[in-house]
């Protein structure tokens, strides 16, 4: 039997990214931290966008959605840690369920419009009860209830370890969906819908799912970021961090497992030097998206699979 | 306050807002009727008119008169030439697909945004208005007149500017050669250009037009409002809303559809909070997006 | 002006926490005072290390804090040089060590984090938005990292944050609104009308002064709150009440010049007392086309912008330190308005930290929990060339610092202060005691 070389390949990852933290001194160990709940956030984003062909612009609604989900949980019910992460994915979750039935009635551009329209209300709608979610200024969740099963995830070690574990867990689960059934009809979708329904799916379960799927990514990485991180607030829910993941995606390949990784990684480490030179910084933001979409439509992964015979998953 | 005088003042200032509001939609509406793009750097062309203006009127002294006049025609003419410009380096490269145009714009958005920090500098400035006459109106409360019954003569000068530029752009539209190459492209890309029609440069030229009306409206709003270069975000998510609830690429639609939303900007701040009436509108946009594509006056399904 | 009390002459303590608070000024401030003064101890820390103390200066250099972010740039550079100039902390120089944090919370985090880990800063230091304060001080706290913030937000005294945050250089929104309360009530009308921006910033203002207008048996006819990020404001001034004495308004962002003007169209020379927080009109020209009303109106300001027969030596002397005119502007840009009201928290704290820590011995980063106690220990802030805004208590239990609060009226299209409240007046209760949390 031929060697699973793609499972391979994301495992060797995964290792590698967990030995990084004995050779990263600690301001890049506490940067990649960071960077694997956003790639946790982007992976997701990848199986709506990249497999399923659905431009989504309101992600940040989601991400946001698991942030609050877990920290006011914790905030007015006391909730403990390990209760609060999973209240937070199911919060996004069924948020996302909830938008994806009404928004996958339009496509393209309108689905586009409608999902900014929702996460611009959720921002507002945030702002708007800003009695109990503090709003911009958002809140803080006290160092000591944030730990799980003794882990104190304020601690820079197991906080890395947490996130790479999210992140891994993020992955693999990925891994299996785009190779499952379900992953083929979804690429299908992406194709050609028509055909895809004239073989006998019906594409709208299959997209609600990916909506979802992607939702939950979203939540596990916003409510990861809360109780990693310590602080919740309105910020996370603006167009920006729509922005930022559907940047990872382009960036590190469409429709690979591994980009939003690679996007990640490189989109965060551009930034951090484009802050040593300018305070305009977030031009690269926008210089990296146009020369993206003109020259490198498929990404650094999705040009690098077209020379390896598309083994890639 | 009296009812009556509160909702007067909040329709007049909602008028104020409206006539902004409709000619910047009008530009991303255009822009969307003719070339199908959906243009998420439309506030950042918005942004650029209010900060050109001010670039110019504190560059020409005399009177504020002088530099808001220049403001006028200076601004609208060099952000027309940037959009025109990225239309013909980045959009006509990427042959105007939906999706693609989206992710472009929002770098554009970016870029722009960036570069006029850069140059601009974080922090708002004000211009000058060429004339600003408190006037009085004449509602009795009780027994005597109070504060707060007037307007400004430079708000009714807004209003009135913007029915004449939107008179203009209508005479322009349906009278002239440019404006019948438009509308033919519009209707069909394939016929117009096999009629000979440089569609390549119709497009550019529209992308400019509409990016010009927007920095037009800042310029008019700019001497009430500020300069600053994050202004651009409300003024494209209203006229988002605007184009939608008014049927995208219908302009009739977005003319009714920017009075109407500028108009309850502020009234429905006369019952509930700001941000209450926004939850509303957007949610409404997203609404009417979902089970009534064509907008709320649009005739023809999409 | 009228008279003022200072921390000694206080009369009719009100509570056990002030008796303490005044007891423990008396007797820890003389120590504190006392050992700033010991020259003896810098040769010895001097022999060890010239290595220089860094600290790390998280600014809005980008976003809507960026007019603040300026000068409290120049002031933390200002003060910098000048401690630099007198042979810096316990003999070794001092580095400013300037992070945009973009007036975003996320950001603030990551700073800090950089700061810790990356430059190795012995401190962090500096912001003023309250999000960005609240979003950076648990990775401060877990990062064990003191962070000295200049932000008048009530979240450290709240007990909301941690040990490891401190704000001993600017008073705080809640005693700065107490103590306005009472000269208001008593001098404009009991009746007021509250307007203020819709988040956390503006909701201490609603709550605070409200209850003690209250309790000065005055009354908040109405509060109307504007989203931070409106553009036109005419449409909210409606709904003043007519019966309204007093408009008081407090605003914050990029639009605060067109709030004002706003306000002036609106009112059109009629219209009740207005009584402001300068926030509305911080680095915005008092000459500006369309403040004329404002002429008559009275102004809370941190720190006089304008100098005059008021301002001390001290503050001439970091006033010219930092660059600024006698009308607030930058020496080299009469337009450039300064942040007057607010920025002196920089330059003060600055002289804090290198009290504290010459007190401490302070010399790397193991002592910083020694630095902090240090600093949880000073009672008194005298008036000095250190403290050029005025004296201050300094309540070490809830890491918050108090002082004398301005008021000040339009003349002229000038701020000429009127009124300066006692330390007292702005004092309450404590609401935490960081110092039983562990380090």
């Amino acid at each position: 039997m031929k060697p699973d070389r793609a499972l391979l390949l994301h495992l060797a990852v995964i290792a590698a990214l967990f030995a990084m933290q004995y050779v990263l001194p600690a301001y890049h160990q506490g940067n990649l931290a960071r960077i694997l709940v956003l790639a946790t956030f982007a992976t997701g984003y990848n199986i709506l966008f990249g497999y399923t062909g659905l431009l989504s612009l309101g992600h940040a609604l989601f991400f946001a959605a698991g942030m609050y989900g877990a920290g006011m949980t914790m905030r007015f019910l006391d909730w403990p840690a390990l209760a609060a992460f999973p209240a937070g994915i199911v919060a996004a979750t069924l948020l996302a369920g909830m938008i994806g039935a009404l928004a996958l009635r339009t496509t393209g551009v309108a689905f586009m419009i409608v999902t900014l329209m929702f996460a611009q209300a959720g921002y507002l709608t945030i702002l708007y009860f800003n009695e109990f979610t503090r709003g911009d200024e958002g809140f803080v969740i006290v160092q000591a209830t944030r730990n799980i099963l003794g882990f104190d995830l304020s601690n820079d070690d197991v906080r890395f370890v947490a996130a790479w574990l999210i992140f891994s867990v993020g992955l693999l689960v990925a891994l299996a969906v785009v190779r499952s059934r379900m992953g083929r009809v979804l690429v299908a979708i992406r194709e050609n819908e028509e055909r895809t329904r004239m073989l006998g799916f019906d594409p709208f379960p299959y997209k609600l799912s990916a909506v979802a799927l992607s939702g939950a990514y979203a939540g596990a990485a916003g409510a990861a970021y809360a109780l990693l991180f310590g602080s919740v607030g309105a910020s996370f829910a603006s167009i920006q961090y729509s922005i930022e993941p559907l940047l990872f995606v382009l960036l590190g390949g469409t429709g690979v497992v591994l980009g939003p990784l690679v996007g990640a990684i490189v989109i965060f480490y551009l930034i951090e030097y484009a802050r040593e030179v300018t305070t305009a910084y977030l031009i690269v933001v926008g210089v990296a998206l146009v020369l993206l979409i003109l020259f490198a439509r498929k990404g650094v992964l999705g040009s690098l699979r077209r020379r390896t015979d598309g083994w890639l998953p | 306050m009296d009812f009556g005088p509160q909702l007067f003042l909040a329709s007049l200032d909602g008028m104020v807002t409206a006539a902004v509001l409709a000619l910047t939609a009008l530009g991303l509406s255009l822009v969307f009727g003719v070339m199908r793009v959906v243009n998420v750097a439309h506030g950042e062309f918005f942004m650029l008119g209010a900060v050109i203006a001010w670039f110019v009127a504190s560059n020409i002294g005399g009177h504020a008169a002088i530099g808001f006049i220049a403001a006028l025609i200076i601004a609208p003419l060099v952000v027309g030439a940037i959009a025109a410009a990225a239309d013909w380096i980045v959009l006509k490269r990427l042959d105007y697909e939906p999706e693609a145009t989206i992710v472009a714009t929002i770098g554009l958005l970016y870029i722009l945004q960036q570069g006029a920090l850069v140059t601009f500098g974080p922090v708002a400035q004000a211009v000058e208005p060429p004339f600003n006459k408190r006037i009085e109106i004449p509602w009795f409360e009780g027994a005597n007149v109070g504060w707060g019954l007037f307007t400004t003569s430079y708000k009714l000068f807004v209003i009135g500017a913007t029915i004449a530029i939107l008179i203009g752009v209508w005479l322009l539209l349906s009278r002239t050669k440019i404006g019948l190459v438009m509308r033919a492209t519009q209707l069909d890309r394939e016929t117009a250009q096999a009629f000979g029609i440089p569609v390549e440069k119709v497009y550019a030229l529209t992308f400019g037009f509409g990016a010009a009306l927007a920095a037009l409206a800042a310029v008019l709003i700019v001497p009430i409002q500020q300069a600053d270069y994050l202004m651009g975000g409300d003024p494209l998510l209203l006229s988002f809303i605007v184009v939608i609830i008014g049927g995208l690429g219908s302009l009739r639609g977005t003319l009714v559809a920017a009075l109407i939303i500028g108009m309850s900007d502020g009234i429905i701040s006369v019952f509930f909070t700001p941000t209450l009436a926004k939850i509303i509108a957007t949610l409404a946009v997203a609404m009417v997006l979902v089970f009534r594509p064509q907008g709320l006056f649009g005739a023809k399904a999409q | 002006m009228t008279e003022a009390t200072t921390p000694d002459s206080a009369e009719k303590p009100a509570n056990e926490s002030r008796r303490a608070l005044l007891k423990g000024a008396a007797a820890i401030g003389a120590v504190a005072a006392g050992t700033q003064m010991l020259p003896g101890m810098v040769p010895y820390i001097q022999a060890q290390t010239s290595e220089p103390i860094k600290i790390g200066f998280q600014v809005h250099k980008t976003g809507i804090g960026a007019a603040y972010g300026r000068w409290y740039d120049r002031t933390t550079t200002a003060a910098a040089q000048l401690i630099n100039d007198e042979g810096g902390i316990n003999g070794r120089p001092v580095e400013i060590i300037a992070e945009d944090d973009g007036t975003d919370p996320k950001r603030g985090a990551e700073v800090i984090e950089k700061f810790a880990t990356q430059h190795n800063a012995d401190i962090a230091f500096g912001t003023l938005f309250s999000h960005v304060v609240i979003g950076s001080a648990p990775r401060a706290g877990e990062l064990k990292l003191p962070y000295f913030v200049v932000s008048e937000g009530h979240h450290v005294a709240s007990g909301m944050l941690n040990r490891y945050t401190l704000q001993p250089g600017i008073t705080d929104v809640r005693s700065q609104v107490q103590s306005m309360a009472p000269w208001v009530a008593d001098n404009l009308g009991k009746k007021v009308t509250m307007i203020y921006p819709d988040f956390a910033f503006g909701h201490d203002h609603r709550d605070y002064f409200s209850a003690a207008m209250e309790a000065q048996g005055g009354e908040v006819v109405a509060k109307i709150a504007i989203p931070p990020t409106e553009k036109s404001f005419t449409k909210y001034f409606t709904q003043i009440p007519r019966d309204t004495e007093v408009l008081y308004h407090v605003m914050v962002g990029p639009a605060v010049l067109t709030f004002v003007k706003e306000l002036g169209e609106f009112f059109g020379g009629r219209g009740p007392e207005v009584f402001g927080f300068i926030d509305s009109l911080e680095a915005v020209d008092m000459a500006s086309p369309g403040l004329e009303f404002l002429d008559g109106t009275y102004f809370w300001e941190g720190n006089p912008r304008y100098a005059g027969d008021w301002s001390s030596d001290h503050d001439a002397f970091y006033r010219k330190a930092v660059g600024v005119d006698a009308n607030g502007a930058s020496v080299t840009d009469p337009k450039d308005i300064s942040t007057y009201a607010h920025m002196f928290g920089c330059w003060e704290t600055l002289h804090i930290v290198k009290a504290a820590m010459e007190t401490s011995d302070y010399s790397g980063p193991e002592g910083r929990a020694g630095l902090i106690e240090a600093v949880e220990n000073m009672a008194v802030f005298p008036h000095s060339r250190a403290h050029p805004q005025g004296d201050k208590l300094f309540n070490g239990r809830t890491h918050q610092a108090f002082g004398h609060q301005f008021i000040s009226q339009v003349k002229d299209e000038k701020l000429v202060p009127v009124h300066r409240t006692s330390i007292f007046d702005s004092y309450y209760p404590d609401e935490v005691d960081y110092t039983k949390q562990s380090f």
